[in-house]
């Protein structure tokens, strides 16, 4: 019996370990990794930066990249340009996502495996293929000028492509299930007799919505929003393909000082900064929500 | 406004119908509930009496007919324009506010606010017994509490109507049967009319002033509990509400004061009060309530009427009384249920002792129906 006992603990100490083993290898040490290549000064060798000790033994730490990232204007923008249309992108999302998650949610359990499978679908098909398909769509003799040119609705045909309009749908387009999804499962759990509740004691439908429906959805709300921000934020193939060489963003940037000026330490800079960005808002969201559940 | 003149009438439901595409819910029914009546509408799953209620809330609009309340056509009203509340079966508390703001909710929706916000909802909180709750959320609660907390939600707007779906579904059996008298006391005290809908029929019972029985989207019967128990006009209401034995027959003989019946399970011929427009041949069905027949070892004084030999096939000590199941000779199995006034650990029958079974003609309900 002991040794079942035994065993079973076992078990539990590896269950739990898991998901930090997990963090450990694919996240911490990574980062540790970033940041000590962030801290030291480009050369031209085999790796392209100085080591943390040097001959001697020394620490030889640098913020030179750091600093590079704080003189040239340019990073700031690029940044902020990358935060307002992840930002855009998320909150289209949302706009978007929230009505398709609660007609699946409120519509008969037939017809919602169906919706669930059509909003999942798209998976099936590599999200390259689908970006590659966005460019027929947007570009200037592609279905959709050629349309409005067919209805007469315009002579000339607009430029979609290589604009930040054309990124923003590419975005929206790409993760409108991540939002789609988590909406769905909380708004799917929600008792609706709480509507009727609240509009039995004097709500109109659109006050039960904010009464109750909204607040209720917020952690579904919550977790779309990191799911579309977050994959947003860092994207390449997207700003790449639909939006061409002036359009710089974070991800662009990032990719172009590894690969073509193979400058490590500020490429690892770059992507510190950024993680920093990421991070900060979702520890605010994540103390928000404990809070939250505290007052539960 | 002639309408509110008319106390027995102060819902007034007529021609109702609710149809969900080729099912028909609730089928044209008329109904009068009075001021102040605590009133059940009983039924089983499936047979209108939830869709009835929540087009009473105004959750549903009825495919045709009217639904007038203190003289109003409510029909085509939404629910947040009518003087009616609900406590739904699921209590629906709202679950991220404190119990405070559950109840305050209807009173802040009607743009009251300040110390008469305040004092209302504590008086409310006070009504139910959850003074000292106010900041609880809802699932800090128990069962009970979160019962009362949709109770206090529900009447705070002092509605005229409060609808209650299945109020005592979800509590054990002891919290029952306090709720139950609470409720009575509330609605005493307030003296707003209640409408109950349940399935239980010993909630119905003790519950109400009247009932209403339901089934398949139409009403069977609507009378006073008592009425409902001794005199079921359908075999339906019989046998829903309480235990009833019927036996099929036929008229044979008409008297001033009493009909006779030949059941063919019954060896004798059974004499019922005669209290119905009756022709002898006539198709009727008897029916009785286990706690009306006798049971003795001996032959009745009386062995030419409504007597009827078995055997003990089954026994069931229940404390204050004994269940008896009966086989007659024709192998039909009655039921018998019988006080245990005398102290004893004896049995006063055991089984496959040969008993005789016998009643009195006033207890018989006689049904005719087409069957």
């Amino acid at each position: 019996m002991a040794g079942t006992k035994h065993t079973d603990q076992g078990w539990r100490r590896f269950a739990v370990a898991v998901p930090y083993v997990w963090l450990l290898v694919f996240f911490l040490l990574p980062f540790v990794i970033i940041l000590k290549i962030s801290l030291a000064d480009p050369v031209i060798a085999q790796p392209p930066f100085t080591p943390l000790l040097d001959d001697q033994g020394n620490l030889s730490v640098s913020l030179d990249g750091f600093k590079f990232l704080l003189t040239d204007k340019l990073y700031a923008i690029t940044y902020f340009k990358s935060v307002m249309l992840a930002a855009s992108a998320t909150m289209l999302c949302l706009l978007l996502g929230f009505p398709m998650a609660y007609g699946i949610a409120r519509s008969d359990p037939m017809t919602r495996s169906i919706l669930l499978l059509l909003i999942v679908l798209p998976f099936w098909i590599s999200f390259l293929l689908r970006v590659y398909a966005w460019m027929g769509l947007l570009n200037n003799y592609g279905v959709i000028n050629n349309m409005l040119m067919w209805f007469g609705a315009i002579d000339q045909p607009i430029q979609f492509m290589y604009t930040d309009f054309a990124m923003l749908i590419g975005m929206t387009y790409s993760y409108l299930p991540f939002m789609v999804l988590p909406l769905y499962a909380t708004l799917e759990r929600m008792d609706l007799d709480l509507v009727d509740a609240a509009q039995d004691l004097g709500a109109t439908r659109t006050g039960a919505f904010w009464d109750i429906t909204w607040p209720l959805a917020k952690p579904g709300v919550i977790a779309g929003c990191l799911l579309v921000f977050i994959p947003a934020m860092g994207e390449y193939v997207i700003p790449y393909l639909l939006g061409g060489g002036e359009s710089l963003l974070i991800g662009r940037v990032l990719f172009d000082e590894f690969f073509v000026n193979r400058d490590w330490p500020l490429a690892s800079s770059v992507a510190i900064v950024l993680l920093l960005i990421l991070v900060v808002p979702i520890m605010l969201l994540q103390r928000y929500q404990a809070r939250d559940a505290e007052d539960a | 406004m002639t309408e509110t003149a008319n106390p027995d009438s102060f819902i007034r439901i007529r021609g109702v119908s609710k149809h969900f595409g080729d099912f028909v819910a609730v089928d044209n029914v008329d109904l009068d509930i009075r001021r102040g009546e605590l009133f059940a509408i009983l039924g089983g799953s499936g047979c209108g009496k939830s869709t009835l209620l929540r087009m009473l809330a105004g959750f549903e609009e009825p495919t045709a007919g009217t639904i007038e309340i203190d003289g109003t056509d409510v029909t085509h009203q939404p629910p947040y324009e009518r003087p009616v509340n609900m406590m739904f079966q699921s209590y629906a508390i709202f679950p991220h506010m404190t119990v405070q703001k559950n109840v305050a909710y209807g009173l802040r929706k009607d743009g009251v606010s300040g110390s008469e916000l305040t004092d209302r909802v504590d008086d409310a909180i006070r009504l139910v017994q959850l003074d000292g709750f106010q900041e609880r959320k809802p699932d800090q609660l128990s069962g009970g509490q979160r019962q009362r907390v949709a109770l206090a939600r529900a009447l705070i707007k002092q509605p005229k109507v409060l609808l209650l779906d299945e109020p005592l579904a979800a509590l054990d059996k002891k919290l029952r049967e306090q709720t139950q008298f609470e409720l009575m006391n509330i609605q005493d005290e307030l003296g707003i009319t209640f409408v109950v809908v349940t399935h239980d029929q010993e909630e119905a019972m003790t519950l109400a002033t009247r009932i209403a029985v339901m089934d398949k989207g139409r009403f069977l019967q609507v009378g006073e509990p008592k009425e409902i128990y001794e005199y079921p006009q359908s075999r339906f209401v019989a046998d829903f509400v309480g235990t009833i034995n019927t036996f099929e027959g036929s008229v044979s003989a008409i008297d001033e004061e009493t009909i006779t019946v030949n059941c063919p399970d019954v060896t004798a011929p059974v004499l019922a009060l005669n209290s119905h427009d009756v022709e002898v041949g006539q198709a009727a069905c008897i029916a009785i309530r286990p706690e009306k027949i006798f049971i003795s070892l001996d032959k009745p004084e009386d062995d030419e009427t409504n007597s009827v030999r078995g055997v003990v096939d089954d026994l069931g000590y229940l404390g204050n009384r004994s269940l008896y199941r009966i086989r007659l000779e024709t192998g039909r199995m009655i039921q018998v249920s019988r006080q245990n006034q005398r102290r004893s650990a004896k049995r006063f029958v055991e089984w496959d002792d040969k008993v005789w079974v016998s009643w009195r003609p006033r207890s018989c309900v006689v049904i005719f129906e087409e069957l």
